[in-house]
Formats: C-alpha cells, structure tokens, sequence
C-alpha cells in the first residue's frame, strides 16, 4: 500500500491529486464525446452518401444573387458566392450596429427625460418593439410597407430628387470622376489631421482647463480640407448622379432594394429598444451627487451629460452592448425570410445547389463565429478602456 | 519526489487524451468520403455483410440516429412495420400539393405518395405528408428522414447523382415566365433589364441565370425561399416578372386576384421533368416505387379505372387480369407487394389520367391545363411506362 501514498497522504485523500483527477476526468470526457460526436456525422455522412470534401467550392455556382458588394454573377464559382453572402452579412451587421447605436442611445435618454411627452413617448417605442417578436417586425415592414409603395412608374418623388416605389429606394448620388482618386487623399488627410487635433485639444483641455472644443475643431479640419481639395480639382471629384426612369426601373444614383431597407429598418428599430434599455440603465447607474456636483460647477445638461455621466455610465453599458451587437449579426440570418441574400441564405442556396449539406454548415458555423468573436474582441478592448481604474 | 509521481500521474492520462484524439483523427482520415453508389459496390472492404440487399444503408449503431431513419431491413419492410408512408410533399401549389376544401392533401404529386401507400400497405390513406420548401429537397431526401420525395422534383444528372434514386417521369414540364399583361411584353426575349421573382434552390434559379447570359441580357433578381412569397411580391409588383414551370405558373395565376392581368409568355426555356424521388441505396424500394409508377400508366392505357376496377378482374384481355393479380404474376413476390397491389392502388387513386383529370383536367379541382406532352405515348405524348409482365 506505501505506494499509493503521497508524503503519508492515501493518494485518494490528497486534495491535490484529487483536483487533478477531476480535471483529467472532465478533459477525457470532453474528448471522449467529441470524438463520438465526429465518428458519428462521418459515419452517418458517408453511409448516406453525404461528400465531405470542399473541393466543389471551385465549382461554377450557376445561380443569381440579388445583391452583392463584391461583382458576383452566376458564372461565378461557389466560393465567390459564399464571400458575397459574408459580405451582405457584414453590411447589414455593421450599419445595424451603427444605426442601432445611435437610435439606442438617443432613445435611453430621452427616457429619462423630464420631458413628459418625450419620455413617454421613448418608452411606448421600448415597450412595444422589444415586446414583438422580429421575425413579425420583419414581415410587416418588408410585407406590409415596402411592398405597398407604389408602383414603379407612379413612385412617390420627394425633392432631391428621391424616389420611392415598391422597388425600393432612389436617390441622388456622387458618381466619381476622374480626379475622385487625388481628392480622395484629401478626405483621408482631413480625417487623420481631424484625429491629431482632436487628441492634442483634448490634453491642453484637461491640462490647462481651457475650453478648447476638441471634437467641434475636429470637425471643422474634417470639413475644411476635403472642401478646399474640391476647389483645387479642376473637375470636380463627385458627379452628380440621379436616377432616371428606364424601361423597367429607375437607372442610376443611390439604390437601396426594399430587402435591405426593410431588413436594415428591422433589425435597428428592434435592436434599439434593447439598447435604449442598456443605455437607461448605465445612466441611472451614476451616483446622485455625481450630477449634483456637476450642476454646482455650473456644468449645463448637456456637459453634465457628455463629461461627467456618460463616462461613468459607459462601464455599465458596454459589457450587455456588445451582446446587443452579438445579437444583431446573429438576427441577420433572418434575412432568409425577407430575400435578403446573406450569408445564411446563400449558404442554403448552395446546400442545395451543391448538395453538400455537412462541409457548408461546417462554413456557416465558422463564419458566424468568427464574426461574433471579431465583434466580442473589439467590444472587450474598448471595455477595458472604460473600465473603472483604481488609482 | 512528491512532484514526480503527480506528474508521471498527469502525463499519463494525458498521454491517454491524445491517443483518443489520434484514434479519433485516424478514424476521421480513414473514412471515405465516397457516395453510396461506390459503398454498395464494395460492402465487404467497409466491414458489412454483404448478404441483404441494402448493405450501405444498415445502421450499425442503433444509439446513433432517431428511429424513424434507422434502417434494420429494407425501406419497404420499415413502412410496412410502420404502417404509414412517409411522404415529403408541399401544401402550397394548386393543382399539384394543396390543402382541398375538407382541409385534406390533395394535389397531382400527393395522389403518387397515396398509390405507394396503398401498394405497400393497401390503404391510401396510411400515408403522413411533410411539407417542406424547395431548398429542403435535396437534404430531405440524402438523409432518408422520408421514405419518398414526390414534390415537383426536376430530374437532372447532379440531383441523380446526389440526392437520390429518380424513379419514372410523371409529369413533363418546361420553365416559362409570367408578365403582367399590362406591361405589353409578348416575348421572353423583351426581357433584358427587368427583375424577375424566383424560388431559391431550384432548377428554375439556374436556367434563368442560363437564359440571361446566353442571350447577353442583364438580369435582377429578388429570389425567396418561400414560394407563396414569390408570388405575392410579384403580384405586389417588386418584379417584372416571374418564372418556374409553366404549370406551376397556370396553377398560381388561378389564385391570382385577377387571373387575366397575368400572361405566360410563349417561351419553354428549360425540360423539367418532375420525377418522385427515393434515397438511394436500397433497390428493393427504388423498383416498388417504379413498378407503382407503371401501374399507374399502364392502367390507363389498358383503360381500368377506379371505378371499373373490380368488373376488370374478370376482364377476358389477359394482360389486365395479370396486372390486377388474377392470373400470373408481374414480379409482384419479388418486389415484396401483395398479388392484388394493382387493384389497392387504383381504387386509392384511379389511373393516371383520372389523377391528371382531378386537378388539372377540363372540370379540374385547381385549374385547367392542357395535358399535351402528358398525354399517353400512344396519343401522342410522352407517358410511357414499361410493360408490366
């Protein structure tokens, strides 16, 4: 028995061989199941004739997408189709995100607003909204509103000129000319130099206490220098783009099809009623004499709230925001349902047309996670930035 | 000396831990990812007694699937213990898959799920219908969750070599399109620019992609998975026009709130021939269903009817009363189908032409198509079925 002995201790009474058992044990378990999990689908896959290869993403995919940021046509392979659908995916998470973002915060606080009409009017907006399921908000607004506009040749005309149908959105827009690629340094330099001016006002701001106005200069160098870059040009950079009627639909300018829109409407109309909660809370979150003390220094309602509110709220905020984030790219799967061509829906598309049911979940699986770790990465950097630091 | 035995202790087992991976890993490379067809070819290098007739679709571990795909004899013996067909179909098509007035399926392609029903278990109605959309065919099918895929299926190589087992043609179709009438367009051909409505996962999103590009017109699309949303976007004018097979069209236009604003325009531009489908790698069932098909055809050739089916028993032509089980046999022990499955089948359903006639026919339950190329071979169409002898 003196073998089973650590230093006097029976080895099944040693704590430390204990906790190291329990560990291993739980390890083998995990690999143990996972290997039966994968022999399983292997198995299944090949006694069903399932391929398992991904050699057939070279293949011609021979089918349409509606929509692409990348040029995609059905000559394309399976594998340009897969990165389109990434990219829809992407377009419509991002711009959600931003879009939720903002409606979110200007939402929060308008609930807490000593408003009446204000406040309980962001609050019917909250309780509505997150209380109906998306996949309904989606249908109503793809089906029951942007369907219903008109038809193309009696779409409504807003100035501008705008025009909306059943067909979607059109508007003016700037097609770029031959010297867009010189002005465009301009722009880039604008927002560089907007970036350097903002940082340095800042530190003379809270080194000195002079009122400097970091972000408003900021915005006036990123106004100015793309401004006194187009006057340089000797044509002018952006060309004025409008739509114009053709045999079948407006031709030209800025065109948002009515999947997208309703889908974009959606998805941020939704997510930001979750978001204005967030916000709501992070705000009430602040200690009274926070606020109190900032009165007393003379702040008005509006620096209270940018210096001395949000910047304690922001800790509370961020962690359940990022999840928000989470949640929209994952809710754009829904886009299936609306004929908005994301990565989901193409990916289905695809199952069917290539028959290759296992390698393509396998893409999917991969693809959406590692869009939502990208998303979690970022979101826990700016968190540690705000986190409340012991000094 | 402490430290030592605890790590001897850890690296063991972890020692242990990667030798499952590896195993796993072999396992991983070692298996084929080939198609049934090479796994039946082979059945002994996999391991499996070759003896029974479906050798590559036997589940050997019985925890490893839900019950309804595990498959301990053939297909045919799993319905029979079952005592229900299990029949992937739609709900949503006039004519073809559709719910009738008393809130049962009906339609051209469940009445072929109702003839195998009542061959293989003599009733009709022992059959279980699951709706499904056009991009769940192929999976539906690969994976065997049903025993039969009848839902206006176009038969073409890679689906054949994919999917399943494609028994007899039962309806020959082309893909055309749908305009509003007011918008003037005579031909397919006016086409270039406009937007067109289409069901994801088709044969149809394919060769309207082909159409386009081999006449050099650019092309919109707006493509759903769902086909009831198909049609009303294109009735809510999102598109130009619409395309599937042209009786697909005909049966949605007569849903339609004013059918005569819509016209089909005069173009075919694919074959479609919809085809049952039946997973593949278990023959026995792939030829019950087959030799179902050719009842259903031969029967109207030789003119027996639902209703005149029992009188034709004692029919003085030989080749009916062989076909009805009265007298020889068509293969009927071989298939594992009772003498008398022909008679079952035709009192379920009546022949073709009755089935094509209930929904499409002149005083059809959904709308009226012309049978044209489904007319019989021998009044000038292409319904044909081998001889049943």
């Amino acid at each position: 028995m003196r073998f089973l002995t650590l230093g006097g201790v029976p080895l099944w009474r040693d704590a430390r061989v204990l906790r190291a058992a329990a560990q291993i044990i739980s390890v083998l378990i995990v690999v143990i199941v996972a290997v039966f999990v994968i022999n399983n689908v292997l198995d299944a896959a090949e006694k069903r004739g399932f391929s398992l290869g991904f050699g057939f993403l070279e293949e011609e995919a021979g089918f349409i997408i509606s929509e692409s940021v990348i040029e995609y046509g059905a000559a394309d392979t399976f594998q340009s189709a897969f990165l389109a659908g990434v990219l829809n995916t992407l377009k419509i998470a991002l711009l959600g995100i931003i879009l939720a973002t903002g409606l979110g915060v200007i939402v929060g606080v308008a609930r807490i607003s000593s408003n009446w009409l204000v406040r309980t009017v962001a609050g019917v907006y909250v309780e509505t909204f997150r209380n109906i399921p998306l996949l309904i908000q989606l249908f109503f607004w793809y089906f029951g509103v942007f369907l219903l506009l008109p038809p193309v040749r009696e779409s409504i005309q807003w100035p501008g000129p705008v025009f909306l149908n059943a067909r979607g959105f059109f508007a003016v827009w700037g097609s770029a000319s031959s010297s867009f690629s010189t002005w465009i340094w301009f722009v880039l330099a604008g927002v560089i130099l907007a970036l350097a001016v903002r940082v340095a006002a800042g530190q003379v701001q809270s080194r000195f206490g002079r009122a400097t106005h970091p972000n408003l200069s900021a915005l006036a160098v990123l106004v100015i220098l793309p401004i006194i870059g187009w006057f340089l040009m000797a044509e002018s950079p952006l060309v004025r783009d409008v739509p114009e009627l053709g045999r079948f639909n407006f031709e030209g300018g800025l065109r948002l099809s009515p999947e997208f829109a309703a889908f974009l409407l959606g998805l941020v109309i939704y997510t930001a009623s979750f978001i204005a909660e967030i916000v709501r809370a992070g705000i009430l979150s602040v200690q009274k004499g926070q606020l109190e003390a900032a009165r007393a220094l003379g702040l008005n309602e509006l620096q209270t709230m940018q210096s001395v509110a949000f910047p304690q709220a922001m800790r509370v905020i961020v962690p359940p925001l990022i999840s928000q984030f989470l949640n929209l790219t994952k809710n754009s799967s829904l886009g299936i349902l609306i004929a908005y061509p994301d990565l989901y829906f193409v990916s289905r598309t695809m199952i069917n047309q290539a028959g290759r049911a296992v390698p393509i979940f396998l893409m999917i699986m991969g693809a959406y996670l590692l869009m939502s770790l990208t998303f979690a990465v970022i979101g826990n950097i700016y968190n540690r930035r705000v986190r409340y630091v012991d000094r | 000396m402490k430290r030592k035995y605890w790590l001897l202790f850890a690296s063991l087992f972890g020692l242990m831990a990667l030798a499952a991976v590896a195993c796993g890993g072999d396992d991983a490379t070692q298996a084929p990812a080939t198609q049934v067809a090479a796994a039946t070819a082979v059945p002994a290098a996999a391991g499996q007694a070759p003896a029974t007739q479906v050798p590559a679709v036997q589940a050997a571990d019985p925890t490893a699937e839900p019950a309804m795909v595990v498959q301990e004899g053939s297909r045919l013996d799993l319905v029979q213990d079952r005592g229900t067909l299990i029949c992937a179909g739609r709900t949503d098509l006039a004519g073809f898959g559709f719910l009738n007035a008393d809130g049962d399926n009906a339609g051209f392609d469940v009445d072929l799920c109702r003839a195998v029903a009542a061959a293989v278990i003599g009733d009709g109605n022992a059959m279980e219908l699951i709706p499904i959309t056009a991009s769940e065919r192929g999976p539906t099918i690969q994976a065997g969750e049903v025993d039969l895929l009848s839902r206006n299926v176009t038969w073409t190589s890679t689906r054949d070599a994919q999917w399943g087992n494609y028994t007899t043609t039962m309806f020959y179709d082309g893909q055309g399109f749908m305009v509003p009438t007011a918008t003037g367009i005579t031909t397919a051909l006016d086409l270039d620019g406009a937007t067109v409505c289409v069901t994801s996962g088709t044969t149809t999103e394919l060769n309207l992609a082909d159409f386009f590009r081999q006449h050099g017109m650019a092309l919109e699309t707006v493509v759903f998975e769902d086909t009831a949303s198909v049609y009303s976007a294109y009735e809510s004018g999102r598109c130009d026009a619409t395309t599937s097979d042209k009786s697909q069209l005909a049966a949605v236009r007569s849903g339609f709130a004013d059918p005569a604003a819509h016209g089909i325009l005069p173009e075919t531009i694919s074959k479609e021939p919809l085809t049952p489908v039946v997973a593949h790698g278990d023959d026995q069932w792939f030829d019950v269903v087959k030799t179902v098909m050719s009842v259903l055809i031969n029967a109207e050739e030789l003119g027996v009817t639902a209703a005149n089916v029992d009188a034709m028993q004692s029919s003085d032509n030989v080749v009916i009363r062989r076909m009805l089980g009265a007298e020889g046999e068509f293969g009927q022990s071989d298939l594992g189908l009772s003498a008398t499955f022909a008679v079952d089948v035709i009192k379920a359903v009546g022949n073709y032409g009755e089935i094509y006639n209930r929904y499409m026919g002149p005083n059809g339950e959904a709308f009226t198509l012309p049978r044209g190329q489904n007319e019989l071979w021998n009044n000038g169409g292409l319904i044909y079925s081998p001889p049943l002898r």
